[in-house]
């Protein structure tokens, strides 16, 4: 089953009189329980096709599919919805709200989607031993070490049980070993769950771990080893 | 909703030295704002009081010709047989004093010095010349058979230089236009701490008074008083016992007052507005800081699915919660300081407005009705103040504020 169908996608950004191409003619489909790396060298349209994937941009022309659903008609609010309800963000960044525990993080989600409390705690403590970060669940980012705080956003990404997860430069900012601890559970849970892994990445290590690696170059679709068995 | 106040709560305390400022910004404005309005009322109420009590009355009946302007002593512009009508006018409901009084402008002269003067005949033993008798700093009181007593003002004394005990030169008008002079002994020295009022008014027996005017028993004015002022429209029909006599209220001898009242009251609001929009600016400016500190943030929240109006929701309550404490900080300090100028006053001096009766002491007071205002002027004011930048935050497109630097 198609999770992800990209027709010709091309994004173009103004800056003034300049225009800049990132997309320049983008078609990819992406099945359900895929674990997907985009590659490419930076500029070449990686983080600006997930964010069309991830409903938080609008390609300027062409078609994006998720779930069987054209989201290029969708309002703002519509796809927050969409966003909330079916895409789960792990950034570069960590993007852990900062004022937030590790487990009210991992809340979040959760509460924007309406589940009772218990629920929410249920699947908070179930999540958080996943990532093996049940002993940090009252921590607020700041106290928390890189690996651990993108263990986190992994867990919130996953937290409403999302049907795809969109991961730019997960590990980039982290050392070899917590990289590759990341990587590890986000295979984990994408054998486990079944739920869909596309990530953006130039690191050759994080690239292994992929079962199908879509290069980009200049905003096209240069490269595509269709999915490893 | 409660996480959302949650996350406001904890976003304010990440830069609690901002927060603490910027709600005690708020919390200045409504001190302020209730201290000017305390200050307001306990002036405007106590010059209306004191112009009652003091100079108009709340009602007085005159003769129709009578034009206050002139002080007319003719007698076709007098009240005849003031007492008999007095008397009548004192069994009504409601009244609390009636009595004759009659007005004449003269001059005080005491050695080279001299001073115009409104001389004023009083009962001295009516409630409504209270305030002259509890006045008195030197010497006595008048008395109704006193024949060469004046009582003055402390303005009037230290002008001319005198003590009780001093003879004072008095010319005033008479009824038949001519000018009578008597030379009189200051028997007491009062103070209204009514500058304006004490520095022209001198007192006389009623008697003595309409013995030197030739009036005879004749009054300019029949001085009423009634147990509170909000009655005076409803007693004032009542009291229209001639044809040839005119009833005034407070209202109708108080024109210049009403008028300052207005005026003041429209100075007031500009401060008023002066003062909520620096409380706002501060809020508006604390939290657009706020937005772009936390742009990224923003595209965090909106990339988990938050929609614009719980962004939206979230900064207003932050700035909801800056209102709350800032509105609490305000009542506290505000309060506090009423109460302390509500004890104590503010001396004001001599305010230097002509036929308006302002104490020289100004007391605060706080109506519950002024407090319950400016205390929701306050607090919706300030969550305005967090409409544009809220309004902001939730309009920011996720993909721009996910780049923002951190």
């Amino acid at each position: 089953m198609e999770v992800v169908n990209i027709e010709n996608v091309t994004r173009v950004y103004r800056v003034g009189k300049v225009e800049t191409q990132a997309l320049r003619g983008v078609n990819l489909t992406i099945a359900s329980g895929e674990f997907t790396a985009l590659v490419g060298p930076s500029g070449s349209g990686k983080t600006t096709l997930l964010q069309m994937i991830g409903c938080l941009d609008q390609p300027t022309s062409g078609l994006v599919v998720i779930n069987g659903r054209d989201v290029t008609k969708l309002n703002r609010n519509q796809r927050a919805d969409m966003r909330r309800g079916t895409i789960g963000f792990i950034f570069q960044f960590f993007a852990l709200i900062p004022t937030l525990t590790a487990s009210e993080n991992v809340e979040m989600p959760l509460l924007l989607n309406g589940h009772s409390p218990s629920a929410r705690h249920a699947r908070v403590l179930e999540l958080l031993k996943a990532v093996d970060l049940t002993d940090r669940a009252n921590n607020r980012p700041d106290q928390l070490s890189g690996g651990e705080q993108q263990r986190v956003a992994v867990a919130r990404a996953l937290a409403p049980k999302p049907t795809l997860v969109l991961a730019d430069e997960p590990t980039a900012n982290l050392d070899t070993e917590n990289g590759k601890q990341v990587m590890e559970i986000m295979e984990r849970l994408n054998k486990e769950t079944g739920t869909t892994f596309i990530f953006a990445t130039h690191d050759p290590r994080v690239i292994q771990y992929a079962k199908r690696v879509v290069t980009l170059q200049d905003g096209l679709v240069v490269k595509d080893t269709g999915e490893k068995a | 909703m409660l996480q959302i106040l949650k996350m406001a709560y904890r976003d304010l305390g990440r830069n609690r030295r901002r927060s603490f400022f910027s709600a005690l910004a708020v919390g200045g404005g409504l001190a302020l704002l209730i201290l000017l309005a305390s200050v307001v009322e306990g002036e405007m109420g106590g010059a209306l009081e004191n112009a009652i009590r003091l100079q108009s009355g709340h009602i007085q009946i005159r003769a129709a010709s009578y034009d206050e302007n002139k002080t007319s002593l003719k007698w076709e512009d007098l009240v005849p047989n003031p007492e008999e009508i007095s008397t009548r006018i004192a069994a009504v409901d409601q009244v609390k004093a009636a009595t004759p009084r009659l007005y004449a402008t003269g001059f005080l002269s005491s050695g080279t010095q001299s001073a115009g003067a409104k001389i004023t005949g009083i009962d001295p033993l009516s409630p409504a010349s209270d305030p002259y008798r509890e006045g008195v700093i030197s010497g006595q009181y008048l008395s109704p058979e006193d024949r060469d007593a004046v009582l003055i003002g402390r303005p009037m004394a230290e002008k001319l230089n005198l003590k009780v005990g001093d003879n004072v030169g008095l010319s005033l008008n008479t009824a038949d236009g001519n000018v009578q002079e008597q030379i009189l002994t200051v028997k007491g020295i009062y103070t209204t701490n009514t500058y304006g009022f004490d520095s022209a008014t001198v007192f006389l027996p009623l008697a003595k008074a309409q013995a030197l005017t030739r009036t005879e028993n004749h009054a300019s004015t029949i001085f009423v008083l009634l147990d509170e002022t909000s009655m005076t429209d409803t007693v004032a029909p009542a009291l229209s016992v001639s044809s040839s006599l005119q009833v005034k209220t407070w209202k109708d001898l108080n024109t210049l007052f009403v008028e300052w009242e207005d005026l003041a009251q429209s100075y007031i609001g500009f401060l008023y507005l002066i003062i909520l929009a620096i409380s706002v600016s501060v809020i508006i400016n604390t939290l657009i800081m706020s937005v772009y500190e936390r742009t990224r943030e923003i595209g965090i929240l909106s990339a988990i699915g938050m929609r614009g109006g719980r962004i939206l929701a979230l900064f207003l309550a932050e700035s909801s919660l800056l209102a709350i404490g800032g509105v609490i900080m305000g009542l506290i300090i505000g309060v506090l300081g009423t109460m302390y100028f509500n004890v104590n006053g503010f001396y004001v001096g001599n305010m230097g407005l002509s036929g308006i009766a302002i104490t020289d002491t100004v007391y605060a007071k706080l109506t519950m009705e002024n407090l319950i205002n400016l205390t929701i002027m306050t607090f919706v004011a300030t969550i305005l103040a967090g409409l544009y930048p809220a309004i902001m935050a939730s309009r920011m497109p996720p993909v721009e504020a996910l780049r923002a630097e951190k």
